[in-house]
């Protein structure tokens, strides 16, 4: 295999053709590609890309399968440390974490350490041929909230331990944001559902339709015999902008819109049968990636402007450069440098437009991010008919209400200690409700913390 | 699958279903609510809880056939069931002895009073209830209500049952009275409660609406449920479902509640049949 210097590109579907269609934007590597790209990897001894990784993956090691191309041993070695890496290969920031500590960096381009990760992945999925590791099934029991990547993620390690997990979901279906959040486009939902089925496999039951904190308390669990809880349950209520005009027909929070599409299948009304509501100019408010991911589904849905208001400049955007690159490219407007003052209603109290006001970049703030200040007199109105607020959420507090001992910090998020241990005995925390809003994989890892210490707690008890 | 045990045609159109599900019979109380789907293909469709058995596990729900979805639940018979049903959710009414108490209900909005009426009643309150509806034939939980009322008023837009008029027109004549009311608890349509909090408005008497705006998850996960109240923005599913009706944007809510008018009516014409031939 020849060595290449330059990081192998992702096959996509063309622009034009995909800001009107839900199937993914990325196609995947063929093998070849994945050869090429694996023997890219220097393996070095250190392995400086492990410690970029939140789950701390095996990453020259898989890579070296791959070379041999064991391309089923190397989605094994993966799932030594992660139960989900077809969501992890597509969705994580990889660029900000391992590929980030990739000495390849120095010379050009990391090794595309996320791309080979979908690769196995998907080729593993396609073969069918999902082995199972042997577990030792003990008798205790632990509970998981929430069946998102954190909660997926702990449950999966628990069931390793041979722990007889329950996950309990609020939702009618298994995922989290996985299923409800992020688009089909980024991540398929029958993606999602094979890796669920995984965890499932290793022995975990997943009961939907039970919301802790009101069907069944923290109390609760522990009195039916759960040994202890672990609390994945998200991020929460969304936040919106308190200006004037919010509660005007055609405003969305981004949740609630892509609720509608992703997990309700919206867009195919009215077969199935929750409508969702979509005008033809379109602003989103926000620069993450749920911003992203609100103005591309709005474009796939038949939009004809579809505008990105965000308060300060591109640079600044949280959201992954190359989901603001795959949203320019589908043609969403950046009205950069720029934030929403009211939404304007017709009398009938649907949105007629976002009066905004011009902004630029003043001294640094807490964030290190330079502040953005109004330019006085530059206020103007987007003709925008559907406003979809994308701004991050709060912690729900569902949980912390009715579980007497658990200590929440001010900002509602729940209080743990390195290993994700709340104030309560027993009960351990981690992904959004702990962080609030953050990445998949930030999610995951904090799952395997606490089912790390769950385990040495019940080991010892 | 959550089955139903029992079902009964409370008048055209309203229906009353019996569903067992032990872990929500287990927590309900009175002013909470479900979100249930009818199928796979289902929406999220909140109902307040219209009674509860917590010894057989079974939740009472009262629903009228308004779009596709409450017209597909009304075509379950007993022996099926529905594909999710999750709850209890929101906040249960503040249940305790304050004096006299009138309870308002108005049309399907008679089913979650009852439950309230009753927990007032048993907690030692002079429990005066208001039920209105058009005519005879949507008055519906007549003899529950007046089992825990110590005094019950019926009244119909036609007359055809009880005295004609409006339940505001009773219930102004309690204001008049000399006898001080605690509390007025009122649920039914939106114009109706917004109605009761105009009468009692100037009588200064505390006014509690239970408001049902659209809403997705329910856990306070997606903001659809927004209400202004006062001049704070507050999730129903969350915050509420109860609020103070002297505070509650009614025009705003009305407004809100109108966003899928046009769908809910290509619903019925379009995928509603198609979906009740595919389904059987």
């Amino acid at each position: 295999m020849p060595l290449s210097k330059v990081r192998q590109p992702m096959p996509e579907q063309c622009p034009n053709e995909r800001r009107r269609n839900f199937s993914e934007v990325a196609t995947g590597y063929p093998a070849e590609t994945a050869l090429i790209e694996a023997n890219r990897c220097l393996q070095c001894k250190t392995a400086p890309c492990r410690t970029g990784c939140p789950v701390e993956v095996d990453i020259p090691a898989f890579i070296q399968l791959i070379r041999s191309e064991k391309y089923e041993q190397a989605a094994q070695k993966i799932k030594e440390k992660s139960s989900l890496p077809a969501v992890c290969g597509r969705v994580c920031p990889q660029e900000a974490q391992c590929e980030s500590h990739c000495v390849l960096n120095k010379k050009g381009a990391a090794v595309a350490i996320g791309r080979l990760e979908r690769f196995v992945a998907d080729y593993e999925r396609n073969q069918g041929t999902t082995k199972l590791p042997t577990i030792e099934a003990g008798n205790k029991k632990v509970a998981v909230v929430g069946a998102g990547p954190a909660g997926l993620t702990a449950a999966g390690d628990l069931a390793l331990a041979g722990y007889k997990v329950v996950i309990f979901e609020a939702l009618h279906k298994a995922g989290g944001v996985l299923v409800y959040g992020i688009p089909e486009f980024r991540l398929p939902k029958d993606i999602v559902a094979a890796e669920v089925e995984y965890v499932k496999k290793l022995g975990v039951e997943i009961i939907t339709n039970v919301v802790i904190g009101k069907t069944l308390t923290v109390e609760d669990l522990f009195a039916q015999g759960f040994e202890a809880v672990f609390i994945g349950s998200g991020a929460g209520a969304p936040q919106f902008m308190n200006i004037p005009g919010e509660n005007y027909n055609g405003v969305y929070s981004a949740n609630e819109f892509l609720t509608r599409v992703n997990l309700m299948k919206g867009y195919d009304f009215p077969n199935q049968h929750t409508p969702v509501w979509l005008g033809k100019n379109v602003a989103i408010v926000g620069g993450g990636n749920v911003a992203m991911d609100a103005a591309r589904t709005s474009m796939r849905l038949g939009a004809e402007h579809v505008w990105l208001v965000y308060r300060r400049s591109e640079e600044e955007m949280p959201a992954r450069r190359e989901e603001i690159e795959h949203a320019k490219e589908e043609g969403i407007e950046l009205a950069l440098l720029t934030n929403p003052l009211a939404v304007q209603g017709n009398d009938k109290g649907w949105v007629s437009g976002l009066e905004c006001v011009k902004m630029q970049l003043g001294e640094a703030d807490a964030s290190g991010r330079r502040r953005p200040v109004e330019v006085a007199g530059s206020n103007f109105v987007l003709p925008a008919d559907t406003v979809i607020i994308a701004i991050g959420n709060t912690p729900n507090p569902l949980i912390p209400q009715t579980t007497p001992g658990l200590v929440v910090t001010k900002k509602g998020t729940i209080t743990v200690d390195d290993n994700g241990l709340t104030t309560r005995e027993g009960v351990y925390a981690g992904g959004d409700i702990v962080t609030g809003a953050a990445t998949v994989i930030s999610a995951m890892g904090a799952g395997k913390r606490a089912a790390k210490a769950i385990n040495e707690y019940l080991a010892e008890k | 699958m959550y089955k139903i045990i029992e079902k009964k045609i409370l008048s055209q159109g309203v229906n009353q279903l019996v569903i067992d599900a032990p872990l929500v019979a287990k927590k309900a109380q009175p002013g909470e609510f479900i979100i249930l789907r009818v199928n796979e293909n289902g929406e999220r469709v909140p109902l307040t809880i219209a009674d509860f058995d917590r010894e057989k596990g079974t939740i009472t729900i009262i629903f009228q056939e308004v779009g596709n979805s409450t017209r597909l639940l009304g075509e379950l018979e007993v022996g099926e069931g529905v594909a999710d049903f999750v709850g209890p959710l929101g906040h249960p009414t503040q249940i305790e002895k304050m004096g006299k108490i009138v309870c308002v209900g108005g049309g399907i909005g008679v089913a979650p009073i009852f439950p309230i009426a009753r927990g007032m009643h048993q907690a030692g309150n002079q429990v005066v209830s208001i039920i209105g509806a058009r005519n005879r034939e949507l008055v519906i939980l007549e003899d529950d209500m007046r089992e825990v009322s110590d005094e019950l008023t019926i009244t119909t837009d036609d007359g055809s049952h009880g005295r004609k008029g409006l339940v505001t027109d009773v219930l102004k004549e309690l204001l008049e009275d000399d006898e001080p009311i605690a509390e007025v608890i009122a649920i039914g349509p939106v114009v109706m409660m917004r109605a009761v909090a105009e009468t009692t408005r100037p009588y200064g008497v505390k006014t509690i609406v239970s408001l049902n705006p659209i809403m997705v998850d329910g856990t306070g996960m997606c903001g659809g449920c927004r209400v202004a109240v006062g001049d704070k923005t507050k999730f129903a599913c969350v915050d509420g479902p109860e609020f103070d009706g002297h505070k509650v944007d009614f025009a705003s809510l009305m407004a809100r509640q109108r966003m899928y008018v046009e769908q809910e009516k290509q619903a019925s014409t379009e995928g509603g049949k198609c979906q009740c031939h595919c389904q059987k």
